[in-house]
């Protein structure tokens, strides 16, 4: 078996040269020390987005857009497909769980400075994929239908109105008319299933283009190593065998959750319905949300609510430029200010979600 | 015809509305002085009959004491206000009384002013009551039209404060009929009201408030009230229970009951105290209606025997098949499509308890068998539900085993291969 497998390799090699890809994979070493284990979490992200692409293919087999068919299709889906239930359930929860080791793989890149030079556009992609992720979530959550989606999408794109100049139009084009109909639907649909994969795809290539270029950062503690006593593991077969047994762990998790907390469907969406109780947006939204509900109505001749999305925006914006932003070292202070601002901020982000679910 | 036009004709419109509806007023009340003087002075001497009530149905409608009473309501001097060359008839005579309200309620053109669609038939439906055939007679004890409807605080019936609301009726009918020395003289029983309180009708309406529920006049009528004959009960009843009216009138046994004095639905369901029915009521057991009167060996011991057993079979499928279903919504399974059967079944359980009716016991075991169809079904469709849950929780076990050996491998693997480069 492994002289057939090695036939292979030969047959190819001798007529494409894979001689780089060998280099590769022969050289490429990953520093070893006792923050490793964070250099794993972009990989369980990519797993999950595999993840992702599979389920969301096999959906789409039987998914059915459209004001009179989008929720029965995905009815049909959990109810009479072969592990159609399978599927839809892990599509959603992966779909959370990517969004959750996303944040937790950008986190853990800002606290171990890893976005510095020469790593500035891996981080640049890096965010710019997680607001397209956090597109993905917002444009998916609608495809069921169902009441819940139905008016948090009208409350979402309600917020995307608040903007001065772009917001009014930004709101028709994304609702594909005045209200959340059928179009917007449709819209979603399109977006979620076509524009989006493909300008992530874009993205993703790059991000992943410049981590193999670079190398895996390497933290100042570990630097300043002498040469001896750095430990280095091979990329492949090391970290590669302890990323699969990370995926299968994370898969396991993943089917377990599928199984014992299927995702409800709820409701299908009436557009002349009252609104139900306990309207709120997908969990990683919540923190922006609960912001803007605390918000006063009026801050001095501003609306509250524009107010708070312009600091989103901005905030977003500033963050993403990270790597560019200098502070000055501050030897006499135990923690420096960029990982206060970024501990602050975890902070902001984690409290307000909390307080979200429990207002 | 420019802008101003309109406005001119939007505020002609509104002037003349604005007049028009002044004017339909005035008509109502252009005989009543502003002040009633009646109201007034028995205000101020506190002698206002002891059940009046300011709201008042005919008060509200701006009718005065002397449009019942006659009198001169202009009038503040007792002498000239409650003289009878004034029309003043003051507290009429209880053998007068359907008449005195008759005035206006059997008049159609002074009732429909107040209300398009009344009826004005109460008094002639009364005099063809026990309690008007009575009162002609002489006889002053009986229900006349202030006895449910008081005096002065009568309201209209949709109002829950009413004397004759659906819900009250019963008490109001009581206040009488519960009264032991009154009935005496009638030989009527006096129990009604507790029977009815506990039966199935009863309950609904005193307790769970459905205002579907039959109250007494709903079976007596009311204006016209009277017990239901022989001949009449089976409709009394099938004015709501309309199948099984049909069902039973065309029977053999409608004619037999009928020859022999029977009172049709009452003579196995009870009046007053009307139970819901169970299943018991037919067959040959112990709580049989049939075995009244049929024995061993006669056809309808036979009939009522074959219809219990169609009853039963689909009633014990039907809540097994129903049990089977509760633990798949349970289990959060797909219940929709079993809930589809279901509702059949039930639907058919239902048909086949009416069928009753028709004593054919080929009728009722027809439909009972699709009932047991239906039921059935469901139950094949929530075991397939109930097999797919522990399927999926299996082959979760297997996957997660095989996953965990897979793992184990993996680390096993890593570890070798971290021994042999140091």
């Amino acid at each position: 078996m492994k002289n057939f497998g090695n036939k292979i390799i030969s047959w190819i090699d001798e007529r494409y040269d894979l001689s780089p890809i060998r280099n590769l994979l022969d050289h490429k070493k990953v520093p070893s020390h006792r923050h490793s284990v964070w250099y794993y979490m972009g990989g369980v992200t990519l797993f999950l987005f595999i993840v992702q692409l599979l389920t969301g293919i096999l959906l789409l087999l039987y998914y059915r857009p459209g004001e009179d068919s989008a929720y029965e299709s995905v009815r049909f889906i959990v109810t009479e497909v072969k592990f159609g239930w399978l599927i839809r359930n892990v599509h959603s929860w992966s779909a959370n769980l990517l969004v959750f080791f996303a944040f937790v793989h950008m986190f853990s890149v800002f606290f171990s400075k890893a976005y510095k030079k020469p790593r500035e556009l891996t981080w640049v992609t890096g965010f710019i994929i997680l607001i397209f992720t956090l597109a993905f979530g917002f444009s998916g959550y609608l495809l069921p239908w169902n009441e819940l989606a139905f008016f948090a999408t009208k409350v979402g794109t309600d917020i995307v109105g608040v903007i001065p100049i772009i917001g009014g139009p930004l709101k028709i084009f994304l609702r594909g008319g005045e209200d959340v109909t059928g179009a917007t639907l449709s819209r979603f649909f399109g977006i979620h299933v076509a524009i989006l994969p493909a300008i992530f795809t874009v993205f993703l290539v790059f991000h992943l283009l410049f981590i193999q270029q670079q190398g895996m950062h390497e933290p100042d503690e570990f630097k300043n190593l002498p040469e001896e006593k750095k430990k280095y593991i091979s990329f492949f077969p090391d970290f590669a065998l302890k990323d699969l047994l990370l995926w299968v762990v994370v898969f396991n998790i993943l089917i377990f959750l599928a199984l014992y907390f299927p995702w409800e469907l709820g409701n299908k969406a009436q557009a002349f319905a009252s609104a139900p109780e306990g309207i709120r947006p997908e969990w990683y939204f919540m923190f922006m949300f609960q912001t803007l509900k605390l918000l006063p109505a009026h801050v001095l001749f501003l609306e509250g609510e524009l107010l708070g999305v312009l600091f989103f925006g901005v905030a977003g914006f500033v963050w993403m430029l990270v790597p560019y932003i200098k502070v000055k070292h501050r030897p006499n202070w135990k923690i420096q200010p960029l990982t206060l601002a970024g501990i602050l901020i975890v902070l902001f982000i984690v409290i307000m979600t909390i307080v979200g679910y429990l207002l | 015809m420019g802008k101003r036009f309109y406005y001119f004709l939007l505020f002609a419109i509104s002037v003349s509305f604005l007049f028009g509806f002044a004017s339909t007023e005035n008509k109502k009340t252009d005989k009543n002085p502003k002040v009633d003087q009646c109201y007034a002075c028995h205000k101020e001497i506190e002698n206002l009959p002891k059940d009046f009530l300011e709201i008042d149905v005919h008060r509200h409608a701006n009718l005065m004491c002397s449009s019942c009473h006659g009198g001169d309501p202009n009038s503040s001097d007792q002498e000239i206000a409650m003289s009878p060359s004034k029309g003043f008839i003051g507290v009429p005579k209880r053998k007068d009384i359907p008449k005195f309200c008759g005035k206006c309620h059997s008049n159609i053109d002074f009732m429909r002013v107040y209300q398009p669609r009344i009826a004005t038939d109460q008094v002639s439906q009364y005099y063809t009551s026990v309690h008007g055939k009575k009162l002609l007679t002489g006889d002053e004890n009986v229900a006349e039209c202030s006895s449910c409807h008081t005096a002065h605080s009568i309201l209209p019936a949709k109002d829950p404060r009413s004397s004759v609301y659906a819900l009250n009726v019963p008490n109001t009918c009581n206040k009488c009929h519960g009264n032991s020395t009154l009935m005496k003289k009638y030989n009527i029983p006096v129990n009604q009201f507790e029977e009815y309180s506990k039966s199935v009708h009863g309950i609904a309406l005193l307790k769970n408030k459905d205002l579907g529920a039959p109250a007494c006049n709903n079976c007596h009528g009311n204006h016209g009230a009277t017990p239901p004959g022989v001949a009449s009960v089976s409709h009394v009843c099938g004015t709501c229970h309309i199948s099984n009216m049909e069902y039973f009138n065309a029977t053999r046994m409608s004619k037999a009951f009928e020859e022999q004095d029977f009172h049709g639905c009452e003579q196995c369901h009870g009046n007053h105290g009307v139970q819901k029915p169970n299943d018991e009521m037919i067959g040959v057991g112990k709580e049989s209606k049939c075995i009244d009167c049929h024995t061993n060996g006669d056809e309808g011991y036979t009939v009522s025997k074959k219809i219990y057993s169609s009853l039963i079979q689909l009633k014990n499928k039907y809540d097994t098949a129903n049990a089977k279903y509760l633990e798949v919504k349970q289990k959060g399974m797909n219940d929709v499509e079993i809930g589809f059967q279901l509702q059949d079944a039930k639907q058919a359980l239902i048909q086949s308890r009416t069928l009753i009716h028709t004593f054919d016991s080929t009728k009722v075991g027809t439909k009972a068998k699709e009932g047991v169809d239906f039921s059935n079904k469901a139950s094949f469709l929530a075991q397939k539900e109930i097999d797919e849950y522990y399927t999926r929780r299996n082959g979760f076990a297997v996957a997660t085993l095989a996953f965990l050996v897979f793992v184990i491998a993996l680390y096993f693997k890593i570890k070798d291969k971290g021994k042999k480069v140091s």
